[in-house]
């Protein structure tokens, strides 16, 4: 059952055609990788996925209803969850606060339960501070919870973009270049983790640059080039297909 | 109403409208060179007006506006030294609370210098009770200077935008900052020159229209807002369309007058302009991507 | 140096206690006046550091709500309905309670709304304005909200000041005591004076209780993560529109109520309080106070408050906000309190070469 199906999208902005009548289908369970060279328009389509730009044209299906265009918190609700290229950590909350806020989709006081403080309230409080560490716990960084996420290093500010999205307990994960400015073995790490993720029985879309960390977790690879797909296939296909080759490499 | 009643309303309407659009160019200038919305815009304008007056004590008229809007122009200059350049990435929220702030010191500074009292500059041609004739209606010479200031400031504007080496680097510091400083344009100079540039013709309106309206401290705010609702109507950034927008809210506030009491006139504006903020922010002749405000930095 | 929430509610409390006590050691018991309403702007000041440190909005229209409140109730508690008697709708507010009979200044008997009923009206009619304004304009960009809850403000400012039924330039006066529960009261004289100077700051503490248990929860966290990286926030299934019409009906709902509190402690409202000027002057406390340190905001509301009522700004009332707002903007946007002069003297000395661009 394809969990995210995109149908024929595109996306201009100007005089550019950022993304041009694009299609893939993510099988629920699985690993898909999303790769090509830049300004292929990778970053575009996760944007449209995941609600923060519309699309021109065509349809986004999620769990089989229609999100092209809805806004990413309705996405969010219904089971998607990002991390962003360029982190967008709260600099002034502190990591496990950071994390909770990944809880918000999965919780429901509002204002005026904050405000009185009920005791359902304080009840959900707990439950969601315990499952933003558990989150944590699994990413590796548990240590970190009290500490200001803006001072954190730029790999353990990684660590809590990827626990926030795991604590909202999501059906599809969308990473965008998770690997960005990670070391190889960081890297390595990374490419476990997202193993255990899958084993968790969460779906993936993962946008890299990193060809041996796509090609090692991916069940199936798209490749962008100028906006198009230009193949969708398992690893092994798509690395020895001769249009992605020359894409990367030049004629 | 007669003929000559709508005539009258018509020309108030008109001169009050250049005024405001006069205001709005001024808001699109700064706007445009920094993503700035300057609230102390409407100073500018009470500034020329106070400052023409004491001048012309001592001096010719000719000389005290030149005078004032000489003055206002280094005024204007302070402002951005003082308070807006040396700010490195500021927030919206910042500068707006900062200009605010602005605007009011030099209105309280102005209450000071000045006093509370209204004043005027004498009538450029002829005196209060001139008029001139025109299809019945009897019209005050000072109103053929205030339409005839704006035009030449528009049509200044527009050549200076238009043909000349300095306006272009504006446009392009306002099209893109960063690219713009590659090409060795020095933006932050050019910045202090959008305000300076602001308040002159701020000045020169103020001057031109105080024999009819008067002048006083107190002046400033409401031809902000005035002023900015315009900038919005005409599409903000788009001094075309302010021009446009200008005269039509001076015509139908104006017009308002002779349905509502006076007391009102203001909140006609101001309900004019929540409803440009609320159908359609990019103005009247603005483009969407404009309402969304620039990115400052 | 961080003080657990019951260790700050107590120093506040002692602080309340010892200013009351000091004022009348030293023989200036009437301070206390100042003071209390001192407290209620401070209501109003409240939700609006709120407004502006997490959700990042500025409202220049405070005042416009603080002025629904007070014209509101204090219309309906002095409007005399007893020519209406027969009136249906008049009798069915007298049966509920809602309207009641009160001694008038000629030792007469007028029939006015209770000043509950007149409160609870005017926190509808505020909080609907409230929304029927976010909707549209909270969608758009920081300026945009500025001009439009300053239009508002001026609007409610200049109806109040050109309606002849809202007393024009004079306001409304008249208005009688509102009785919170049996024995406590906001409004009366001289010898009420330390009785209402505990309620207004008790009512204080209240508002602060209830913000800080929103700040500290889900919904408070949410409105920290739409400040720290708002599409985060979106993507992490925070609906931002939503949340931030929230804290702007709360603001302004804060603010009405401090203006229906403040009427009826002054037995009176004019058009001064709707004005601009006062709705900068509550931009201004916040500023000073840290935007979103409700602690902070309500220190500098207290003193700066009762300074301006003091007289001690002079005539330069409007000069010193205006003056006071440019300079924390400038160098300590963060508030006074939060302020790091290391870091600020440091940026300040040495210039950097010129040719750099910001």
């Amino acid at each position: 059952m394809a969990l995210l199906e995109v149908r024929g999208v595109s996306k201009r902005f100007g005089g550019v055609q950022a993304v041009k009548d694009v299609s893939l289908r993510v099988e629920q369970g699985t690993v898909k990788g999303l790769i090509g060279p830049n300004g292929a328009g990778k970053t575009t389509l996760f944007d449209l996925v995941s609600g923060f730009r519309a699309p021109d044209g065509g349809e986004i299906l999620f769990r089989d209803r229609r999100i092209e265009g809805r806004p990413p918190h309705e996405s969010a609700a219904l089971g998607m969850s990002r991390t962003f290229q360029n982190l967008k950590v709260f600099p002034h909350m502190t990591a496990q606060e950071n994390v909770m806020v990944g809880r918000h989709v999965r919780s429901r006081s509002g204002f005026v339960a904050g405000m009185l403080h009920t005791p359902r309230s304080r009840r959900e409080e707990r439950a969601i501070a315990a499952a933003a560490l558990e989150a944590m716990d699994f990413v590796g960084i548990a240590g970190l919870a009290s500490v200001p996420a803006g001072s954190l290093s730029y790999g353990q500010q990684r660590g809590v973009e990827l626990a926030r999205a795991l604590a909202a307990e999501p059906a599809l994960l969308l990473l965008d270049e998770p690997a960005a400015g990670l070391n190889m073995r960081e890297t390595a790490d990374l490419a476990r983790l997202i193993g255990r993720i899958r084993e968790r029985g969460v779906t993936v879309l993962v946008v890299e640059h990193d060809m041996s960390l796509v090609m090692g977790v991916s069940d199936e690879v798209a490749v962008l080039c100028f906006g198009e797909k230009i193949a969708d296939a398992p690893p092994r296909a798509v690395q020895e297909n001769p249009d992605v080759v020359r894409v990367y490499l030049g004629e | 109403m007669t003929l000559e009643l709508l005539l009258q309303y018509l020309v108030a309407g008109l001169t009050y409208g250049s005024i405001y659009a006069v205001v709005a160019i001024g808001f699109n200038i700064i706007y445009n060179a920094t993503g700035i919305i300057n609230f102390a815009q409407g100073e500018f304008v009470m500034l020329g007006g106070m400052i023409a007056v004491s001048l012309e004590r001592t001096v010719p008229l000719p000389l005290a506006v030149a005078g004032a809007v000489a003055a206002t122009a280094a005024v204007g200059a302070l402002v951005e030294i003082a308070f807006v350049r040396w700010l490195r990435r500021p927030s919206v929220l910042r500068l707006i609370v900062i200009t605010i702030g602005v605007a009011i010191l030099l209105r309280e500074g102005a209450l000071v210098a000045w006093g509370e009292g209204v004043r005027s500059l004498p009538y450029f041609t002829g005196n209060e009770v001139s008029a001139l004739s025109f299809a019945g209606a009897r019209i005050s010479p000072q109103v053929l200077w205030v339409l005839g200031t704006t035009a030449l400031i528009v049509a200044f504007l527009s050549f200076f935008f238009g043909h000349t080496m300095l306006g272009w680097e504006m446009r392009a510091c306002a099209a893109n900052r960063d690219a713009a400083a590659l090409c060795g344009i020095p933006t932050r100079n050019l910045v202090t020159f959008s305000f300076v540039l602001s308040a002159a013709i701020g000045a020169l309106a103020g001057c031109v229209v105080s024999p009819i309206t008067y002048t006083s401290y107190a002046v400033g705010a409401p031809l902000a807002i005035k002023g900015f609702t315009v900038a919005i109507l005409g599409g903000l950034g788009n001094s075309g369309g302010a021009v446009a927008a200008g005269l039509v809210l001076g015509v139908l506030e104006s017009l308002s007058v002779s349905l509502l009491p006076t007391a009102y006139k203001d909140v006609v504006t101001l309900t004019i302009l929540l409803a440009i903020l609320f159908v359609r922010p990019s103005g009247l002749f603005g483009s969407r991507e404009a309402s969304g405000l620039k990115d400052l930095g | 140096m961080r003080l657990s929430r019951a260790a700050q509610v107590g120093l506040f409390a002692a602080a309340v206690v010892a200013a009351q006590l000091l004022s009348s050691a030293a023989g200036k018991a009437f301070f206390l006046t100042q003071l209390t309403m001192s407290a209620y702007y401070t209501l109003a000041v409240l939700g609006l550091s709120l407004l502006m440190g997490y959700a990042g909005q500025i409202s220049l229209g405070q005042a416009g709500f603080f002025a629904i409140g007070g014209y509101t109730s204090a219309l309906l508690t002095t409007l005399d309905l007893s020519p209406q008697r027969g009136h249906p709708l008049v009798a069915a507010l007298v049966r509920l309670h809602l309207a009641v009979p009160r001694p008038d200044l000629y030792g007469g008997e007028v029939l006015s709304v209770s000043p509950w009923a007149a409160c609870v009206a005017a926190v509808l009619l505020g909080a609907a304005v409230a929304v029927s304004l976010g909707v549209p304009v909270l969608r758009l960009r920081g300026h945009y909200l500025a001009m439009a809850t300053l239009a508002f403000g001026t609007i409610v400012s200049s109806v109040a000041v050109g309606t002849q039924a809202l007393g024009a330039a004079d306001g409304l006066s008249g208005v009688p005591p509102f009785v919170l529960f049996p024995g406590l009261r906001v409004g009366g004289g001289a010898a009420d004076r330390v009785q209402n100077y505990y309620l207004a700051w008790g009512l204080v503490a209240l508002a602060m209780l209830l913000l800080l248990n929103l700040i500290h929860s889900r919904t408070g966290r949410a409105l920290g993560a739409i400040h720290g990286a708002e599409d985060a926030a979106r993507a992490m299934g925070v609906d931002t529109g939503a949340l931030k019409l929230g804290t702007f009906v709360l603001a302004a709902v804060t603010a009405t109520v401090a203006g229906v509190l403040l009427t009826h402690y002054n037995a009176g409202i004019g058009p001064s309080e709707a004005g601009v000027m006062k709705s900068v002057r509550y931009v201004a406390i916040v500023a000073v106070g840290g935007m979103g340190s409700l602690w902070g905001t309500l220190s500098a509301s207290a003193v700066l408050n009762f300074l301006s009522l003091r007289g001690y700004f002079g005539a330069y009332d409007d000069a010193v906000f205006g003056g006071i707002l440019v300079l924390v903007m400038l160098f300590f946007p963060d508030g006074i309190l939060a302020a790091d002069v290391r870091a600020l003297v440091a940026r300040l000395a040495p210039r950097r070469a010129p040719g750099g661009e910001a």
